[in-house]
C-alpha cells in the first residue's frame, strides 16, 4: 500500500512543479525555491511529516522534503538555544545533504571537465 | 534600384557563383545530409571549448565557399557575416582569420538573408565584384548565452526549437554562371507583444507575413511568381500560424509552394520539438539544399524569407516582449533572358 501513496503523493509533488514551469512559466530554478519555501510552510504546520508517514519516500525524496528538514532542524534548535537556535539549526538536520553536495561535487570536479 | 517601400530590385541579378552548407552531428542524421558539404560527428569540432568550434565551424564553410568559387581569400573584395553569439565573436574572429574588408550583421537568425541582400547591392552597384557573405549557430553556445547551462538539462516546452549547428556561406559576384540573386525585401521589427522565448515561431511568424506581403505590394507580383517560398526557422507552430495568416489575407500560396527550413533540416524528429533554429538553420538549407535542387532545375523561382528574433535574455528576464525580423531575397534559375 505504501507503494501505491509513494507514487500518488511524490507524482502529485512533481506534477505542481510541472504546472509551475508549464502554465505559470516559472524558471526551473524558480520552481525549485517554491517547492522547497512550500515544503517549510507545510513542515512549519506540521503537516508535511503526515505526508511522509504514510508516503515514505514519496514524500521525503522530493525537494519539497528538504524545505520541511531546514525548518525542523531550526525548531529542534530554536527548543534548546532560543532564537540563536535557528540560525543554527536549519542545517543540522539537512547537514548530510548539503555536505553530500559538496563532497560529491567536488570529486565530480576532479574527474570530468565542465565545458558548457 | 529601390521599388516601393521596402524592396530592392537588382538589374544586373547578381550571380550566386559558389555557396557552401557544413553541419553538426544531429543535422547528418537529417533528411537533408546529402546536401551538405562536410557534416562534423564531434560537435566540439576537436576545439575546446564551444564557441571556438563555432567559430572554426564558420571558417571552414567560407574556405568551402571560397574554394568552390575557384577564388582565392585575397579576391573577395568583402565579408558580410553575423552570428547569434554576443558581440557576434564567431564573425568577427572568422573575418580576422580571412583578412578581408568585413561588415558585422546581427540580424539574429534572419542573417542569412540579409548578407545575401546586401551582398547582392554591393555587387549590383558595381562596389564590388566578389562578396563573400556567411553566418553560423552552434546548439550549445546559442544554449549557453540564451538559455542555460548545458549540463543543465533543462526541461522544453513542445513549442521550442533546435539551434542548429550549422553554418552556410555564399559568393556573390558580378559575372559568371550560376542561380541569380534579382530583388531582396528589407523587413522592419513586427513586435506583437509575444514574450515567450520557447516559442520564437509564433513570435516570428508576424514578422515574416509582413515582409512577404511587403514583397508581392512592391513588385507587384503575385505568390504564383515564385515555385517555393520557404521561411528561415518558424518550425512547425510558426509555420501553421503563417499559413492561417496567408488564407486570411487571401495571400494565395498553396501549402506544397511553402516550406520551412527549421522543419526541413531535422525532418520528422521529435527531439527538436517544433524544428530547427538559428542562424546556421535558414543559411545551410539554403544554401545546400535548396540551391541544390535549384541547380537541378526543380524550381525555378524561390523567395527565401529569413526570420530573426532579435531578442536577449537581458531583455527577456526584463518582461519585454520580442521584437522580430524577416528579410526576403528572390533567387532565380539562370534563364535564356536572365543572361546580360
Amino acid at each position: 500500500m505504501i507503494f501505491l501513496w509513494a507514487f500518488l503523493v511524490g507524482g502529485a509533488i512533481c506534477v505542481v512543479g510541472q504546472f509551475l514551469m508549464d502554465v505559470m512559466k516559472l524558471t526551473p530554478a524558480h520552481t525549485m525555491s517554491t517547492l522547497v519555501v512550500a515544503g517549510a510552510i507545510l513542515g512549519g504546520f506540521e503537516l508535511y511529516d503526515p505526508l511522509i508517514k504514510i508516503a515514505g519516500a514519496g514524500a521525503s525524496v522530493p525537494i519539497t522534503s528538504f524545505g520541511n528538514a531546514l525548518v525542523h532542524g531550526a525548531l529542534q534548535e530554536a527548543q534548546k538555544d532560543g532564537l540563536v537556535g535557528v540560525l543554527t539549526g536549519i542545517f543540522e538536520v539537512t547537514s548530510a545533504g548539503i555536505s553530500a553536495a559538496i563532497v560529491f561535487g567536488f570529486l565530480g570536479a576532479l574527474v570530468f571537465r565542465p565545458r558548457g | 534600384m529601390k521599388q516601393g517601400h521596402q524592396t530592392w530590385l537588382f538589374p544586373s541579378k547578381p550571380v550566386i557563383l559558389s555557396s557552401a552548407a557544413i553541419g553538426g552531428p544531429l543535422e547528418a542524421q537529417g533528411p537533408l545530409a546529402d546536401d551538405f558539404d562536410t557534416l562534423h560527428g564531434d560537435m566540439l569540432l576537436g576545439q575546446s571549448s564551444w564557441e571556438k568550434a563555432e567559430k572554426t565551424l564558420l571558417e571552414e564553410c567560407c574556405d568551402k565557399a571560397i574554394e568552390k568559387a575557384g577564388l582565392t581569400k585575397e579576391q573577395i573584395e568583402y565579408f558580410l557575416c553575423g552570428d547569434l553569439m554576443n558581440q557576434i565573436v564567431s564573425s568577427s574572429f572568422t573575418a580576422r582569420t580571412l583578412q578581408t574588408p568585413f561588415l558585422g550583421l546581427f540580424g539574429a537568425c534572419s542573417t542569412s538573408m540579409e548578407g545575401l541582400a546586401l551582398a547582392s547591392l554591393i555587387v549590383d552597384s558595381q562596389s564590388a565584384d566578389y562578396v563573400l557573405t556567411a553566418t553560423s549557430s552552434h546548439n550549445s553556445s546559442a544554449e549557453k548565452q540564451y538559455r542555460y547551462p548545458t549540463e543543465y538539462g533543462a526541461q522544453k516546452p513542445p513549442t521550442a526549437q533546435w539551434t542548429a549547428t550549422a553554418s552556410g556561406a555564399a559568393v556573390v559576384g558580378r559575372e559568371g554562371t550560376g542561380l541569380r540573386v534579382t530583388s531582396a525585401t528589407i523587413g522592419r521589427v513586427v513586435d506583437m507583444g509575444l514574450t515567450d522565448p520557447f516559442n520564437m515561431g509564433a513570435a516570428m511568424a508576424p514578422a515574416a507575413f509582413h515582409t512577404i506581403e511587403s514583397h508581392f505590394r512592391d513588385l507587384q507580383i503575385s505568390p504564383a511568381a515564385y515555385d517555393l517560398v520557404v521561411t528561415g526557422d518558424l518550425g512547425r507552430v510558426g509555420h501553421s500560424i503563417l499559413s492561417e495568416m496567408f488564407q486570411q489575407h487571401q495571400i494565395e500560396i498553396p501549402p506544397e509552394r511553402y516550406r520551412d527550413c527549421g522543419m526541413m533540416i531535422y525532418g520528422e524528429n521529435p527531439n527538436v520539438w517544433s524544428g530547427g533554429s538559428g542562424c546556421g538553420c535558414c543559411a545551410s538549407v539554403t544554401y545546400g539544399h535548396l540551391l541544390h535542387r535549384m541547380k537541378r532545375g526543380e524550381w525555378k523561382r524561390i523567395l527565401v524569407v529569413a526570420t530573426g528574433a532579435l531578442l536577449s535574455p537581458l531583455t527577456f528576464q526584463q518582461n519585454e516582449s520580442i521584437p522580430c525580423i524577416a528579410h526576403a531575397v528572390s533567387i532565380e534559375a539562370e534563364s535564356e533572358e536572365g543572361v546580360r
